[in-house]
């Protein structure tokens, strides 16, 4: 009788136990399901947006009324755009697929920079129109790879899971369809790339421009530039000095700095350009418990910084307080007009004024004595140019870096309209509205809403 | 105008030292000294902005955070009654607002600490501008944790300038790069967890990454933080400021796009990547 209560007991929990791993296997499936279909949702919207990418550069250089031409352009963006967040959602970062990425982004470039202008006064030139030409030629291309892929995909029934695990286990090299089929899409792309790169009208990649070429001096030494990192420091010796150079792959040559005092722990960390020796930037992480200063005191020692270090003619334009920290934004001021490239931050802390942070990246890389053309239109006729509804408080003459990343000499016009400020850049020359922004107000915080 | 304002500044200046007194018992809960600007937090803002309702000229929230409302709203105040329009809340602006103005510093208070909607309008009976909070619990805690926040917040929000930021930033925006640094690089020194946060937003920039920064980071295989689930673990403090410092424009990676940490790096392909520099654990590169 035991016996049997003990076997029913058993079978009930060896048939418990079978039922529950079947539980839990199912929902692990589920779940492995769920992420291959998010794989392969992207996978196959890419493939489309490529097919329509490609159709859609075919009809514009179809299309001859400048009309209708603006529109289809500015589809075509939309469409890029769509396919690089949909190759962003695939585990390709581990494979080389960059040069894919930024043939997209040229063809985005190109077709926003010519749906943007008005083709009505400035149609396609001969050069832009063979340029279209070649990145229809390319889209093409792609689109034969991709559906290749695409092609094996479904008829092998593979799955991106597997691709997933065969990078993550570092065998790159077994066969997989997958990759390989990437792959060949890269290198068709990267056979382009060295073409287009002597087209005059490529747009550069931001990057290209970062090697803060306007840098005036001589290339200091490690000794010099230590001592240079000790003034902006202000620290009281002794002082644990560290210094490493750039590595290889850097853009430019700095020093990499960091002065630790001994008798408080304080470190502050700096890169010095090694022409010149300019701080590129400089972070003193200090605890900061009360605030003795304000922030108008605070802006001050800002700018007495600024002037004991030789950053000369700046502008403050934006102040903020964080807790017990000031944090300040200039730009270069020449002839009355604010150069918005050219920015520094600094962060003040609000117990003693002292500079707990530097950020003169933007600054280097662009500041530079400019010849900057007069206008042509007055302010009054800028101002026609702008939305009837704003009601325009301040004014001013601003260079800014438009969509287009051309310097552009710009009326700026603050204005509101009801509780929402706006920053306006009409153009000096052409009128053209650059750049409209929303001012943001004071978020609430949501904890306390809800 | 200036010639007047500056007059004025000499007859405050003069009459100051014989005032003084006088006015500290009157005005007992007047500004402190400070020079309020645009961009401020506290205690004198909430004062600014609640006195310049009282008299009409901002029609805004008051929640103690100097933003463009409270900037236009002083800026008419000051033209209206002949002051220097500078949006610089001194001596003389601030005397003019009090004189010309009520406070009722425990009423403002309480509505704030409650967490209620509320206006504070001369000329209307004050209880009737109240629109109390019904869905707020935990009342206690929460007047001393807005004001934190807001803070924290509201210097993101203003790091929006002309040149260097795509779009503006949303708390929640910050709080998702903060779990991601935190889940990258929480045992890293500080400029490392600024470095991490750097690459994030360079790629953002970047053509070859997606352009969002829930993109970025959850780009599959892009951050092991969150292959693992790291990424959901509460960041402290120091993640959010090394968030908010590289929103601010520090960078100090170099502008790197890629970094990774060479002892636990599995992968052939990231080591041919140019490399800038190494913080910490982490090797940053192009």
């Amino acid at each position: 009788m035991i016996r049997n209560v003990v076997i029913g007991v058993l079978v009930a929990a060896v048939a418990g136990t079978g039922f529950w791993g079947y539980q839990e296997h199912k929902e692990k499936n589920a779940i492995l399901i769920n992420a291959e279909n998010t794989y392969q949702r992207a996978f196959h919207d890419l493939s489309y947006q490529v097919d329509i990418l490609q159709d859609k550069i075919g009809n514009t250089l179809a299309m001859n009324s400048r009309t209708s031409l603006s529109p289809a352009l500015t589809d075509v963006w939309r469409i890029t755009s769509e396919a690089q967040n949909d190759v962003g959602q695939l585990p390709l970062t581990l494979l080389p697929f960059n040069k894919t990425e930024e043939f997209l982004s040229d063809i985005g470039d190109f077709s926003y920079r010519t749906a943007v202008r008005d083709l009505e006064k400035e149609p396609l030139n001969d050069q832009e129109y063979a340029r279209l030409e070649s990145l229809y030629g390319q889209a093409g291309e792609i689109q034969k790879e991709l559906r290749k892929v695409q092609y094996l995909v479904i008829k092998n029934n593979l799955r991106w899971m597997d691709v997933e695990m065969a990078l993550a286990s570092g065998k790159e090299n077994a066969d997989n369809t997958i990759i390989d089929g990437f792959e060949t899409v890269e290198k068709t792309v990267s056979g382009y790339s060295e073409a287009q790169t002597g087209d005059p009208t490529h747009t550069s990649t931001k990057q290209e421009n970062k090697n803060f070429q306007n840098l005036k001096g001589e290339v200091i030494s490690k000794q010099e530039a230590i001592q240079k990192a000790k003034k902006y420091a202000k620290m009281t010796e002794p002082i644990e000095v560290k210094v490493v150079e750039n590595g290889k792959g850097a853009k430019y040559g700095f020093y990499s700095i960091s002065l630790v005092e001994t008798k408080t722990n304080n470190e502050v960390d700096m890169d010095l350009t090694k022409i010149g020796g300019y701080p590129v930037w400089y972070i003193n992480n200090r605890d900061i418990q009360n605030s003795k200063l304000d922030l108008n005191q605070a802006s001050n020692k800002a700018v007495q910084f600024l002037k004991e270090n030789d950053f000369e003619s700046l502008d403050l334009f934006e102040s903020a307080q964080y807790d017990h920290v000031g944090l300040f934004n200039f730009v270069t001021l020449q002839d009355g007009i604010r150069i918005y490239p050219d920015s520094v931050k600094i962060k003040i802390a609000l117990d003693d004024g002292s500079v707990l942070g530097f950020s003169a990246d933007d600054f280097f890389q662009s500041h530079k004595k400019r010849d900057i053309p007069q206008a042509t239109l007055s302010a009054e006729e800028a101002k026609t140019k702008i939305n009837q509804n704003v009601q325009i408080m301040e004014e001013r003459k601003a260079l800014i870096v438009n969509d287009l990343d051309q310097e552009v000499l710009c009326y700026e016009f603050l204005g509101t309209i009801n509780q929402d400020t706006y920053r306006i850049f009409i153009n000096a020359n052409s009128g053209r509205e650059e750049k409209v922004e929303k001012l943001k107000n004071s978020e609430p915080v949501y904890e306390n809403i809800l | 105008m200036k010639g007047i304002s500056s007059k004025w500044k000499g007859v405050i200046a003069t009459g100051l030292a014989v005032c003084c007194l006088a006015f500290s018992d009157i005005h007992a809960s007047a500004f402190t000294s400070q020079v309020i600007q645009k961009g401020a937090v506290g205690d004198d803002v909430i004062e600014l902005q609640a006195r310049l309702q009282n008299i009409g000229y901002y029609h805004g929230k008051i929640d103690g955070v100097y933003g463009w409302g409270t900037y236009w709203a002083l800026r008419n105040f000051q033209q209206s009654f002949g002051l220097p329009i500078d949006g610089l809340a001194g001596f003389t602006t601030k005397k003019k607002l009090a004189d010309a103005s009520n406070f009722n510093a425990k009423f403002v208070h309480t509505q704030i600490q409650k967490g209620n909607e509320f206006t504070y309008y001369g000329g209307v009976d004050i209880a009737k501008q109240i629109k109390p909070n019904t869905n707020k619990k935990n009342t206690k805690t929460t007047g001393k944790t807005s004001t934190n926040t807001k803070q924290a917040t509201k210097g993101n929000q203003k790091t929006n300038t002309a040149s260097n930021l795509p779009a503006g930033y949303s708390q929640n925006d910050i709080q998702l790069l903060a779990n991601a640094v935190y889940g990258e690089a929480r045992g890293e020194p500080y400029i490392g967890q600024v470095a991490v946060a750097a690459v994030i937003l360079n790629r953002i920039d970047s053509p070859s990454f997606p352009n969002t920064i829930s993109g970025v980071i959850f780009e599959p295989g892009a951050f092991t933080a969150v292959a693992d689930g790291q990424i959901w673990l509460s960041p402290n403090e120091r993640a959010k400021e090394a968030v908010i410092d590289a929103i601010n424009g520090w960078d100090p990676s170099g502008n790197a796009e890629y970094y990774f940490n060479p002892a636990t790096a599995t992968s052939k392909w990231i080591w041919t990547r140019p490399q800038i520099k190494q913080i910490g654990k982490h090797i940053f590169c192009h």
